[in-house]
């Protein structure tokens, strides 16, 4: 293509946007995608664009043992009472823990949920989880559905150097510094990640 | 100055070596006060490699299913990947400096890979072929 008809094709693309934003248009794909727009709307509270990172000794120590110590803004509060409660069977393992452990943990994890949190990433999953469902994991919210959707299972179940989608930092190398930016995905043994 | 480091690190490592082992006596002579005894680690070797039927995941596993077959090397969770660091004390001088932490994961890792817990005796065993690694 050549320049003057790319841009010709983005313009036309823009107004297009532009007409379907107006419209109040929403397919199935946007749906979760006002975030950015959203930015600032709601003034006084200073929206940031990672997650906030694990602060907490007690959780980090505890919680990152199996897997990467998943940030408390990933999930809404009810999720994590839930999880924190049936740690005996907890996804086919036992993480069980000693009750003044536990509840610490869970305090933590409370206070800092996804409905406390005022980062987009919270709000857009705290957006496409029903009221009525508590998810147990970070990887069946509608938005992370969403997120990874084109992301073909040779590369993360049948890669052995990922496995499961659960494996965040895997691909997301600054994770545990809260940040989950899309350019920053390389996603091991098939490289960066373009779209 | 670099051979003041090196020296520093050597006592150091040697210290928390030494740390492991008399948290690994403590808990031998735990087990001792419950029966159990004397320790043999070729037989803690065996119980290590030996594989069970792990019901939720389908699969035959043992201990090495996440420790990896080297124990001076890490290993990988069967589940999520995650990367856990080398069980052997002469690499990873953390290891085993926590009874605590010992008696927590034995508790889990049995249950799930053997289907019931360690008795006092498997225990002293594991942690007998695990010390001389
Ligand atoms: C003994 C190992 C173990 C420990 C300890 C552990 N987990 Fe997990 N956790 C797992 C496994 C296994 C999974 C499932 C991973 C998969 O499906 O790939 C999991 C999954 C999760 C998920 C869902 C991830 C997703 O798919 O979105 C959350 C949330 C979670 N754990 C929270 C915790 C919390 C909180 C703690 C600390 C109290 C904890 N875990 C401690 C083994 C553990
Ligand atoms: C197999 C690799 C892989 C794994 C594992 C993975 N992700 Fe992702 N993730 C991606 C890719 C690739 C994208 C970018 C997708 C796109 O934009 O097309 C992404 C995007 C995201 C985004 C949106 C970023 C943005 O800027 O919009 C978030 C948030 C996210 N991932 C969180 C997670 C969390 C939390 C986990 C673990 C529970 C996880 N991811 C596990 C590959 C992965
Ligand atoms: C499903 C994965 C998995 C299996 C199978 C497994 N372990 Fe572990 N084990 C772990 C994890 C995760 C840790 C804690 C992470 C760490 O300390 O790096 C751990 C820690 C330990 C510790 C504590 C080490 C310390 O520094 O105090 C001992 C002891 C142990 N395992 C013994 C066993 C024995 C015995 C078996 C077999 C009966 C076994 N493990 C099987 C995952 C597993």
């Amino acid at each position: 293509m050549n320049r003057k008809k790319f841009m010709g094709v983005m313009l036309l693309a823009g107004c297009v946007t532009v007409a379907m934003a107006t419209l109040g248009w929403s397919g199935e794909d946007e749906r979760w995608e006002h975030e950015r727009g959203e930015r600032g709307e709601h003034g006084v509270l200073p929206v940031t664009s990672g997650v906030e990172p694990v602060m907490n000794k007690t959780y980090k120590a505890e919680c990152s043992a199996c897997h990467f110590a998943y940030p408390a803004g990933l999930l809404p509060e009810r999720s994590w009472v839930k999880i924190m409660n049936n740690l005996d069977d907890h996804f086919g393992d036992n993480a069980s823990l000693n009750k003044e452990t536990r509840e610490t943990i869970e305090n933590y994890l409370r206070g800092h949920a996804a409905d406390h949190i005022p980062n987009r990433f919270s709000r857009s999953i705290l957006r496409s989880v029903d009221e009525n469902q508590t998810p147990m994991r970070i990887t069946e919210t509608g938005y992370f559905v969403h997120k990874h959707r084109e992301i073909p299972a040779r590369m993360v179940a049948d890669n052995p150097q990922v496995k499961s989608f659960s494996n965040c930092l895997a691909c997301h190398s600054s994770a545990t510094h809260g940040s989950f930016d899309e350019h920053g995905v390389r996603i091991p043994g098939f490289g960066r990640w373009e779209d | 100055m670099k051979r003041y480091m090196l020296a520093v690190t050597v006592l150091l490592s040697a210290q928390a070596a030494v740390a492991s082992e008399a948290v690994i006596q403590g808990q031998l002579e735990q087990y001792r006060s419950q029966g159990a005894g004397p320790f043999n680690a070729a037989n803690g070797e065996a119980m290590w490699q030996k594989q069970h039927m792990q019901e939720k995941l389908g699969k035959e596993v043992n201990c090495a299913s996440c420790h990896g077959a080297n124990l001076k090397e890490a290993g990988s969770h069967i589940k999520t990947g995650k990367r856990i660091e080398a069980l052997a004390p002469s690499v990873n001088p953390e290891r085993f400096g926590d009874a605590e932490k010992i008696e927590k994961w034995f508790g889990r890792n049995c249950t799930w890979t053997w289907g019931r817990e360690c008795t006092a005796q498997e225990k002293g065993d594991i942690l007998t072929f695990l010390k001389a690694q």
